[in-house]
């Protein structure tokens, strides 16, 4: 493992847990989770996620290539991390799955991602749709800041005409998964802007959850985050993979050896490494991961 | 206590020296003349409007038509009645016009334009148009619509003239204030699957609105005190119109008329007439704002 590991709670895991499937997870978060979360993750969570795959996939900023030609699967239901030196591209990469990196001026991608079997970048596939199976969570929570607690989780569905049937039933389903039900459920009617970055943060993971996606892409989500909101989340995301599939770009490497199932590393827009979370980080196969996860460099 | 203290000679260097306080002392000196010098005239203009305006107001000052007789003393000269609601008419018709054009515009060149070579094209020409003296869009008005059909003054012209004026400055003011909006909202509706249009029509939009009121605000202030665009497109008319398709009298043209008459009442009632002007405008900057600081808690 990386550093003195002691700053979080859950660093002081064994390397041998993180392979574990959620439930057989270390004792320590897993019981202090609000029960009723449970039912209602596993009744809005009978859709399990999907596989992404990326092929060949090259990724441009005008004339100047940031991802440059990655093959890399994320397996349904798990947790992938990825790990790299700032401006390796992590986030290139995944704004690719969800195409978001063409929103930006003069940015393009090629190649495929494949999700289960349809390829995103196909022509006859409507952009919308793919962000309806793939949601984001970005780096820096942001709730809408015209909008109360219970209209940020509900704009998912109303923004595409889905706001129809029982939304409160499904804004309440979303904030339990989120697990910030508790918390907000007295004041609903309040702004989101007015939580704690932490709270806002899982406002926004209910807001990606309430639209029930397969894939959810998470770009940093506790960087700009304390310690106890940090450790919010990742219990969270371990819940969360049993119905969705989770990718997550990190600089921190315990966050990544907590969380993920397996990790990926990349350097330069390429990937170097990629395997099971434990493999990574104690015996991987290139000597670049290893100087990496080590401390060398980066 | 610190003064009985001498600090020791260790800490001298911390202390300010006299050449910087001097200067300090100087630049905030030059500040605050320079503040108090653009208030002097803004106070002398208010002080006049109220010291010769005040005097004409009475209930009937604003109830009857500027149709008394002139040439007689102690004969009523007429109020303002009929320029007030023309002003309101035209003003209300010309904003009706150009904010929806305006603000059409500017989300154009912000979410779509952006930094397209047709957009730097439109932005340029917004700009030549804002610098453009209201004399001449009169002036075009009255060659296209009055010299150029051979029909008459009218309201709706004025109208025009006065929306030509305010585009401009609705769309500059419009688009500044979309830009400010961050991107990161757009991007989170963006990633949850939302059409581009819903995200402008409900993130974008609403996010930006308050900005946007005041903005239109100072278009519909700046419009509202125009007298050169409604010289030759409205003219003057002494009775009060609701038919936008006829002549029609307003505060700035009454103001205008009055102000060059030899008798003291007729100039009397063109201070009159400005004081109100500049209340109407007050007014309707105070209710903006109330609606504006309500839709930001909404």
């Amino acid at each position: 493992m990386t550093s003195d590991g002691s700053s979080l709670p859950t660093a002081e895991m064994e390397p041998d847990d993180l392979l574990e499937p959620g439930p057989a997870r270390s004792p320590s978060p897993r019981p202090t989770k609000p029960q009723p979360a449970s039912p209602a993750s596993s009744a809005a969570g009978a859709k399990p996620g999907l596989s992404v795959r990326l092929e060949k996939l090259r990724a441009f900023y005008g004339a100047s290539e940031q991802v440059k030609g990655i093959d890399l699967e994320f397996r349904a239901n798990e947790v992938t991390a990825i790990i790299g030196p700032s401006g390796c591209g992590k986030s290139t990469m995944i704004r690719c799955i969800n195409r978001m990196h063409e929103e930006i001026p003069g940015a393009h991608a090629e190649g495929s991602v494949l999700l289960d079997d349809l390829d995103v970048y196909d022509s006859s596939v409507d952009v919308v749709a793919v962000r309806r199976a793939i949601g984001m969570v970005f780096q820096k929570p942001n709730p809408f800041p015209t909008m109360s607690i219970f209209d940020n989780v509900a704009s998912g569905l109303r923004l595409s005409s889905r706001g129809r049937g029982d939304l409160h039933k499904k804004v309440e389903t979303a904030l339990r998964d989120a697990g910030l039900w508790e918390e907000v459920s007295g004041r609903l009617g309040e702004p989101g802007a007015g939580l704690s970055g932490g709270q806002q943060q899982r406002l926004c993971i209910a807001r990606s959850l309430a639209v029930n996606p397969e894939v959810i892409l998470m770009d940093e989500p506790c960087s700009a985050l304390d310690p106890i909101a940090t450790l919010k989340i990742e219990e969270l995301i371990a819940e969360l993979k049993q119905r969705v599939t989770i990718v997550i770009v990190t600089h921190n490497m315990q966050q990544a050896a907590r969380v993920a199932d397996r990790t990926a590393f990349m350097l330069s827009g390429q990937l170097v490494e990629v395997g099971p979370t434990q493999e990574i980080f104690t015996t991987p196969t290139d000597p670049r991961t290893e100087e990496y996860v080590t401390g060398k460099f980066g | 206590m610190s003064a009985q203290t001498p600090a020791p000679e260790k800490l001298a260097r911390f202390n300010v020296s006299a050449a910087r306080r001097r200067r300090d002392r100087i630049a905030r000196g030059t500040i605050l003349a320079a503040t108090v010098l653009a208030l002097i005239p803004l106070l002398l203009i208010i002080y006049y409007l109220l010291d010769k305006g005040l005097s004409s107001w009475s209930p009937s000052f604003f109830t009857t038509d500027p149709t008394g007789n002139t040439f007689f003393k102690n004969s009523s000269i007429g109020g303002i009645k009929s320029a007030i609601f023309g002003t309101i008419e035209m003003v209300a018709l010309a904003s009706v016009i150009s904010v929806p054009i305006g603000v059409g515009v500017a989300v154009w060149l912000v979410e779509y334009g952006r930094s397209s070579w047709f957009a730097q094209l439109v932005r340029f020409f917004i700009d030549v148009l804002t610098g453009v003296p209201s004399i001449v869009f009169g002036l075009f008005i009255y060659i296209v619509l009055i010299v150029g059909t051979g029909s008459s003054f009218a309201g709706y012209k004025g109208a025009l003239a006065l929306s030509l004026l305010m585009l401009p400055v609705v769309t500059r003011s419009a688009e500044v204030i979309l830009l400010l909006v961050p991107g990161a909202l757009r991007e989170s509706a963006l990633a949850l699957g939302a059409p581009r249009w819903r995200v402008i029509f409900s993130i974008v939009l609403p996010t930006a609105l308050p900005g946007m009121v005041t903005g239109v605000l100072l278009a519909v202030a700046r419009a509202a005190g125009e007298t050169a665009p409604l010289l030759f497109t409205a003219a003057a008319a002494n009775a009060t119109s609701f038919n936008l398709g006829g002549f029609m009298n307003s505060l700035p043209v009454q103001i205008y008329s009055d102000v060059t008459s030899p008798t003291t009442a007729v100039v009397n009632r063109a201070w009159g007439a400005a004081l109100t002007l500049v209340v109407m405008i007050l007014l309707l900057n105070l209710i903006a704002r109330l609606i504006a600081r309500r839709s930001r808690l909404a």
